[in-house]
């Protein structure tokens, strides 16, 4: 019996940790996903724009990492936040869509900026209900 | 932490005797209150962190450490590149070259504090520095960067800074490295890093970054107060910030590629985390010149806020002059000569979470600070206390010359959020006098005060280590927060 998609924080002394729980790894990944928009800003984020997004890496724990650091990177450059994911893994390589919008400041008034995802309490792997989970440590 | 971990080596110095891979004993500084409540997770990394090919004497914690990644945040490891030594990007972190600096403004607190409509003075300077200083996530600079001049910056660091206009020459005195790192490499940060810096130079950032305005309330030593020009009542400006995207994608890609290209070195990593090369390996030595350049990109960030900051000064309170006290970093590798069994020896020290704490008569010491040693400044968190220290020359035996760095978290962000409320924290911080501005109130209530340790114990156990000497107490009046 897979469990339902859902993510969550965890606590690290001076960060924070993300988790994404999900029936397959890919709905892992974008929990995963979801929960670091959560550590940023607490309210919805409109999808208005979509964009593609891909990268690999050698085994699914450094992909988690590479996911998240992408997003990083593209909420930086393009000051942007986004909402909604849809991610397609194959042999360690993951191809994905991001929805989101531009970051408004006096809106979303975020928290916090991310710097970078860690490989602290690092963990991709299948739970004994079949479902999949997909956690680290973020840099805030 | 369980003290039977260790053995008592002084009264606050821990030692953790080598066991295992471990090639180099662990030592944490600390009052016993301070160990017993530390987490068990910087055990695990003091001891993980000694083992690491090359590392020479031990490994370090500060009295402030912590949970961090690989290293412990407070963490000091020095490498001896002729042994084998590496240089570590988990050991730097993902804000390189994160500091603070302290400016000196000649103003003395009533001036910005008494009655009348002179109390309007703070909340001027608080308003004005809220609108010059941006702050908090998607904030972007006044200057954008083309690529030559991005390369210019990655080398020149504050010397850049000041000779675009902002700025003097006499603050680059003030800087670590006089104010450029040397050996920094542009051609070594991608074209990413490059770009996710295109619009954050001369912004603050956001998590425990800030700006304050803070006025001195005690002096300890006096002698070296007045050699730093600081006395009870003065005034002074603290800026706490890093090299922003620039340093976290460094950081980031980094350490990728040396988790993945470690087994072909023949490291085996206790910890992806600790993800690093041999100093003289291609990636190591790419690794220096990159994060160099990150060192550069923080120097060159913080002289631009410094110059926001005296503008914003200038208006305000035109009589105001706002020299610089000093500039330290707290995430860096640096090549440094220490003594070593008798000898010196060029050293690849890590820092992470500490700061620089060099000891009277070092060479890289402007000369008006040479007998007092090398200004160490300790930020608090918003509320409480901040300290000004000295380096000793006990502390060049004890650590390399380092020292901690801040107060450190008692609580996580998650566990913060459930105890504060953000408007709370700013009206129950008006009512002490202490004026908040920032962007978000959850960010505000994720750095209550109380979710931070007493900076007044990790100074103290600092002190009487003797790691630095305890110098002068500040406390914020204006707090800009990212």
């Amino acid at each position: 019996m897979a469990a339902t998609a859902r993510w969550e924080h965890f606590p690290h002394q001076a960060d924070v940790g993300v988790r994404g729980l999900g029936a397959t790894l890919e709905q892992a990944f974008e929990q995963a996903a979801l929960a670091l928009t959560a550590v940023i800003t607490d309210l919805a984020v409109a999808p208005r724009e979509m964009i593609r997004l891909s990268c690999e890496a050698p085994d699914a724990e450094l992909l988690l990492v590479d996911w998240l650091n992408l997003l990083i990177y593209e909420m930086a450059t393009r000051n942007m936040l986004f909402g909604r994911f849809e991610v397609h893994l194959e042999d360690n390589r993951l191809e994905a869509q991001a929805w989101g919008e531009a970051l408004e400041t006096a809106r979303h008034r975020p928290a916090v900026e991310v710097k970078g995802a860690t490989y602290t309490a690092l963990k991709v792997a299948q739970q004994s209900d079949g479902g999949w989970l997909a956690q680290c440590v973020v840099d805030v | 932490m369980d003290l039977a971990l260790f053995e008592r080596k002084a009264e606050f110095e821990w030692r953790i005797k080598p066991f295992g891979r471990m090639h180099v004993p662990g030592v944490i500084f600390a009052s016993e209150g301070l160990l017993r409540e530390m987490d068990a997770k910087v055990y695990e990394q003091v001891t993980n962190v000694a083992m690491l090919p090359g590392i020479v004497e031990a490994s370090w914690a500060m009295p402030d450490a912590h949970w961090g990644y690989g290293f412990p945040i407070g963490g000091v490891a020095a490498f001896d590149a002729d042994a084998g030594g590496v240089v570590s990007a988990g050991g730097v972190g993902f804000d390189i070259s994160c500091g603070v600096r302290t400016l000196l403004t000649g103003l003395r607190a009533q001036d910005i504090e008494s009655k009348g409509d002179i109390e309007a003075v703070k909340t001027r300077l608080a308003d004005a520095l809220y609108h010059a200083i941006p702050a908090g996530m998607g904030s972007t600079g006044a200057i954008r960067l083309d690529a030559v001049e991005m390369d210019a910056m990655l080398k020149g660091g504050a010397r850049w800074a000041v000779e675009r206009g902002f700025g003097t020459a006499a603050d680059l005195d003030r800087i670590e490295e006089g104010g450029c790192m040397r050996g920094a490499d542009p051609s070594q940060v991608s074209d990413q890093a490059k770009k996710r810096q295109r619009d954050e130079m001369g912004t603050l950032g956001s998590g425990n970054h800030y700006l304050e305005i803070q006025q001195v309330t005690d002096v300890y030593a006096p002698e070296i107060a007045a050699a730093f020009g600081v006395k009870v009542g003065d005034v002074v400006v603290s800026i706490h910030c890093g090299s922003r995207g620039l340093g976290h994608q460094i950081g980031t890609e980094f350490l990728k590629r040396m988790v993945i290209a470690a087994p072909g070195y023949g490291i085996e990593l206790p910890d992806r985390e600790l993800a690093c090369a041999p100093i003289e390996s291609p990636l190591g030595q790419d690794y220096l010149g990159a994060m160099r350049a990150a060192i550069n990109c923080a120097l060159a960030n913080r002289q631009i806020l410094t110059h926001l900051t005296r503008q914003v000064f200038s208006q305000v309170l035109p009589q105001a002059h706002l020299p610089l006290l000093y500039d330290v970093s707290h995430n860096t590798c640096k090549v440094e000569d220490h003594k070593v069994e008798g000898r010196l020896k060029k050293l690849h020290v890590h820092r992470k979470g500490a700061t620089r704490a060099f000891g009277p008569r070092h060479p890289d010491l402007p000369r008006e600070l040479r007998d007092a040693g090398q200004p160490v400044l300790i930020g608090g968190s918003m509320g409480t206390s901040s300290y000004i220290l000295a380096g000793t020359e006990a502390g060049m035996g004890l650590a390399f010359g380092s020292a901690c760095h801040g107060a450190g978290r008692a609580m996580s962000r998650h566990q913060a959020l459930r105890n504060w409320n953000g408007r709370r924290v700013v009206d129950d911080l008006a009512g002490h006098g202490i004026l908040i501005r920032s962007p978000s109130m959850r960010g505000v209530a994720e750095e209550a005060p109380g979710a931070y340790k007493d900076v007044s114990e990790v100074v103290d156990a600092a002190d009487h280590a003797g790691l630095a000497r305890k110098v002068a107490r500040v406390v914020p009046l204006v707090c800009i927060k990212g």
